[in-house]
């Protein structure tokens, strides 16, 4: 492959890449991210491939591995085209008929189809399923079109278009203008205007700059950037690239977390094509700017995803944070002016330059413009990644997208943020989505995780859970953080094991003031803020765990027993069977009774008595009923005569 | 080079260009306290007890003093019942570690400390870093370190360079405000191999 | 691990200092450990000292200066498998190896270790074993899927 070298050739390639696909051959898409590979999705495309060469149908049907759809909770997922028919839950063996019946005879198969879960209606085309319907996928929508090791596929749908239209008609000036213009605000957390922060590197005197790539998505129950990196790489080269043209950088970087071997493998290969074929190295475009990417892989730290720590793992070192107190777009990698972004804010660059600012400003709300990616994961019915337009409510992206909470349980509040952010409970939920109106409410943008929790979930324990999370990824070496952390952690341990005291609450707001105003980096400044939204939305539970000694959401394992109540217990054995700590005692027609002694708190017993007896309970707060004795145990069936 | 012109406790302060707050307030004699902070080592912001009020651009923040440059019309205030309140947790975090501490015995006077607040830790090292940092800039020898992270991060010898180096330098002892680097140097003597000659005398 | 192989490593990232952790990761992904001659010879080799070595070496999570099993459990422990029971998970695979996270059994048969989000979220409580997926996981469900690994 020869190297383009002009704006003019890109697009006599261009069209000679389009001439040779026919928009009405069929083509069958198929999920390969992460996720749908973890449900089998390789096994489906080889028996896909199989299938179409057994009934010779090479020449007809081409099949394509894409990136991520979004509906993860339903993969492995297949899009037919040009049809648009979705079928989701494909194993190998329905394969056959999917060739034989959809592709050959034209007929849908409907047991693979979308059953809308309030009309109980089909539905063929995904644009028509409410898990898409509602959402804008104007970064995302991509995904599903191409294969990501094939930069002739990211060309087919106009890939490289921006770049082309920046080297060959704008000044770096005109690119800054455009993204100030659009008011594009980070989307790794910071929310911080991209504009501002790329002003800031182009002005600054030195002449060796950088451009950062921050994958390194540390938030758990985050997987955007992964689904973006290993789905459309090439969008966030052409982004980067851009960027670097504005600033005046020609080495760019990007930091992806080695736990994301596919998106570091495809990105790898989006870099090769890329320079093959002339977008990056020399002379890109015949237009004289040169500019170079390399991949650093992470190591395992969370911390490395703040960006003065991410910088000083760039140089081969611990990942300590460094003062802000001189911005790193002006004091950065190797002290020189360095443009960090998230993975997302970089693919929204070439929308913004191919379809201009006033067609992205008129998405979202006043201070938060364009769209976002989250994941909706947790306890939720559709999970998965959306992309909405800012300004959305969150009540319509966790029921319209979402599907609502599984198993018929009540929605009691929604994480965003990560362990920077906060929860958002069912009074806020008519929130809309965006940096401040979160920040307003206790909570933050973040990376865009949204983990939605219900009846079941205790909001000591999550903030328990997010501190513990913080006292490991803490670098430790400030003191508010290092050991403001290890203190908050042994107070909540204690509260949700029964022990803790009056006092605790205030301790632990003194411990977080500490933290917020002295801590050396965002990680320590912002990791109080779950403990502190939980606080402000659920204080009650605090005070049954500490006063009570209760857990009101019956989950924390010291505080809570399950006990079968014998009134209900119909001795069917299923609990006992499955106990993995045999603590569960009884027999044919009688009554079961557990061993507290015994007893694991795993929950089995609970998930295994039938519905229709329910006869496990699980108690906090109170003392567990004595056994019935022995002899009261038997259970005497009424005689069929009667 | 210019004057920078600001403001410390009331006080109208001159410093010079690439001066920290720190240096400032100490060349007009206010003094504010540090753990982590040497004159023959670069600024390290780890300790955060050197913590102050800065008023800048009509916005209040607090900031560590050591390592933030000054400014033009800074507005600094090393007192006040933020930084009290911060600097006194502080202490108390710190002497869960090391309650016998001189240095931090004399603050916690000052600052109304209660050394009993948290229950003691087992290690006392306060991670103010004086002797890995000694090592690397002044000694250039490397025979310490940190190794790993968050709360369980610690300091560490390396033995072989330990052996070879610290018995006729040991410049780094008068360092640690609490002897907890002595007794990481005592435990990674006894660990040396029984070859090296024993060097216990006393 | 031959020396010769660390220095092809090392040269294979142009012998920089910068590229330190890129080593390491190299090192580890084709010895699963990181031995005290390894550290050594990439701190000669680069001219680094050995403390910032073991200092990245013990910092980040991806390496382990010990040996790791035949078999590596991961299991993860992000917030929405959080909130959907990976705590029990984990417990009972504690309950059955017989070994913590960071812990590797006697036997050398298994490693355990907790990430902290693998992407799959909608197949949460999710657990990794030599790189399978095991989506779903419920504590009655561990002990069959660990029976199957020698």
């Amino acid at each position: 492959m020869s190297q383009i070298n002009s704006p003019a050739e890109l697009e006599e390639f261009r069209q000679s890449i389009l001439s040779k696909r026919d928009p009405d051959k069929h083509c069958i898409t198929l999920c390969s991210g992460s996720a749908c590979h973890a449900s089998g999705s390789a096994e489906v495309i080889a028996s896909i491939e199989e299938e179409i060469k057994k009934q010779g149908l090479g020449a007809e049907v081409d099949v394509r591995r894409t990136g991520c759809h979004g509906f993860c909770e339903r993969g492995p997922i297949i899009v037919i085209h040009p049809e648009e028919i979705c079928y989701f839950q494909i194993e190998p063996k329905d394969v056959p008929e999917i060739i034989s019946q959809t592709i050959k005879e034209k007929k849908l198969i409907e047991r693979l189809l979308y059953t809308d879960p309030g009309t109980n209606k089909k539905i063929i085309h995904e644009s028509e399923i409410p898990f898409y319907k509602y959402q804008k996928r104007l970064v995302f929508g991509s995904n599903g079109s191409i294969d990501p090791k094939s930069i002739e596929d990211y060309l087919a749908i106009g890939g490289y278009a921006a770049l082309a239209k920046v080297l060959s008609g704008m000044t770096s000036e005109q690119v800054l203008d455009e993204v100030k213009k659009s008011k594009l605000r980070g989307r790794g957390g910071g929310g911080f205007p991209a504009g501002s922060k790329w002003e800031g590197s182009r002005n600054a005197p030195e002449k060796i700059k950088y451009v950062i790539v921050n994958a390194d998505e540390g938030d758990p129950g985050a997987y955007m950037d992964r689904a973006l990196l290993e789905g459309n790489p090439h969008s966030i080269l052409e982004g980067l690239t851009i960027g670097a043209y504005a600033i005046g950088s020609h080495e760019g970087y990007i930091y992806v977390r080695q736990e994301y071997p596919l998106a570091v493998e495809n990105v790898h290969i989006a870099i090769k094509k890329a320079e093959e074929y002339g977008f990056l190295g020399k002379n890109i475009l015949g237009s004289g700017f040169d500019f170079i990417v390399k991949v650093h892989r992470g190591a395992g730290a969370f911390v490395c995803g703040e960006s003065t720590a991410l910088m000083t793992a760039l140089e081969g070192r611990a990942g300590e944070p460094r003062p802000k107190y001189i911005r790193s777009n002006i004091k950065g990698l190797w002290d020189r002016p360095s443009v960090l972004n998230n993975v997302e804010t970089w693919a929204n660059v070439p929308l913004i330059i191919n379809k201009g600012a006033d067609w992205f400003t008129q998405f979202g709300t006043e201070g938060s413009k364009g769209t976002k990616i989250f994941s909706l994961v947790g306890k939720i019915t559709n999970t998965g990644l959306v992309e909405v337009p800012m300004g959305m409510p969150l009540r319509d992206i966790i029921y319209k997208i979402g599907g609502g909470i599984p198993g018929g349980k009540k929605f009691k509040a929604v994480q965003t943020g990560g362990p920077s952010g906060g929860c958002v409970p069912e009074e806020l939920l008519d929130l809309q989505v965006g940096f401040d109106e979160l920040t307003m409410a206790g909570s933050m943008m973040g990376s865009g995780g949204m983990i939605v929790m219900d009846e079941d979930t205790c909001m000591v324990d999550v903030s328990r859970y997010f501190i513990h999370f913080l006292t490991d990824e803490s670098c430790g070496k400030c003191v508010p953080c290092r050991e403001g952390l290890r203190q908050m952690l042994r107070i909540l341990t204690n509260i949700t094991e029964g022990k803790g005291k009056e006092g605790d609450i205030e301790l632990l707001e003194e411990l977080s003031e500490t933290a917020r105003e002295a801590a050396l980096c965002a990680l320590g400044k912002s990791a109080p803020n779950p403990f502190l939204s939980t606080l402000r939305y659920f204080r009650d539970e605090y005070e049954a765990h500490i006063r009570e000694k209760r857990c009101p959401a019956l989950s924390c394992k010291e505080l809570i027993a399950f006990h079968i109540d014998p009134a209900k217990c119909q001795a069917c054995m299923m609990c006992l069977k499955k106990c993995p700590a045999e603590a569960i005692v009884g027999g044919k027609n009688k009554i079961h009774v557990i061993d507290q002694e015994k007893c694991t708190k795993c929950g089995t017993c609970f998930e295994a008595c039938p519905p229709r007896f329910g006869a496990v309970k699980k108690i906090s707060g109170e003392p567990v009923p004595s056994p019935v004795p022995e002899e009261e145990r038997i259970i005497i069936r009424k005689s069929k005569e009667k | 080079m210019s004057q920078i012109l600001l403001q410390i406790d009331g006080k109208e302060v001159g410093a010079r260009e690439g001066m920290t707050i720190l240096e400032a307030a100490q060349s007009v004699g206010i003094s504010i306290p540090t753990l982590c902070h040497h004159e023959k080592l670069e600024p390290y912001g780890a300790c955060r007890i050197c913590t102050v009020e800065v008023e800048v651009r009509g916005r209040t923040n607090l900031v560590a003093s050591c390592i933030y440059p000054v400014e033009k019309s800074l507005v600094v205030r090393t007192r006040s019942e933020k930084v009290d309140r911060i600097r006194k947790m502080i202490l108390e975090l710190l002497l869960a570690h090391a309650p016998d501490a001189f240095e931090l015995q004399d603050l916690a006077r000052e600052y109304g400390a209660d050394k009993n607040r948290f229950d003691k830790e087992a290690s006392f090292c306060i991670h103010c870093g004086l002797c890995v940092r000694y090592c690397v800039e002044v000694r250039k020898k490397n025979a310490v370190g940190f190794v790993d992270r968050g709360t369980r991060r610690e300091i560490s010898f390396i033995p072989e360079i330990a052996a070879k180096e610290c018995w006729n330098c040991k410049e780094c002892f008068s360092l640690c405000p609490t002897s907890a680097l002595q007794a990481a140097f005592v435990l990674t003597e006894a660990l040396i191999s029984p070859s090296s000659e024993p060097k216990s005398e006393e | 691990m031959d020396n010769d192989k660390i220095d092809q490593i090392v040269d294979n990232h142009g012998c920089e200092a910068s590229s330190l952790i890129q080593i390491l990761l190299d090192i580890q992904s084709e010895n699963h450990w990181l031995s005290k001659e390894a550290l050594e010879k990439v701190s000669k080799s680069l001219q680094v000292p050995l403390t910032r070595i073991r200092h990245i070496a013990t910092f980040y999570k991806a390496f382990s200066l010990v040996p790791k099993g035949r078999h590596e459990i991961h299991i993860c422990v992000g917030t929405a498998c959080h909130v959907r029971g990976a705590t029990r998970v984990l417990d009972t695979v504690q309950d059955l190896t017989g070994i913590r996270p960071g812990e590797t059994d006697l036997d050398l048969k298994f490693s355990l270790e907790t990430v902290n989000c693998l992407g799959c979220c909608a197949l949460g409580p999710v657990m990794e074993v030599d790189g399978k997926t095991h989506g779903k996981m419920a504590p009655s469900k561990a002990a069959g899927v660990l029976r199957n690994y020698e």
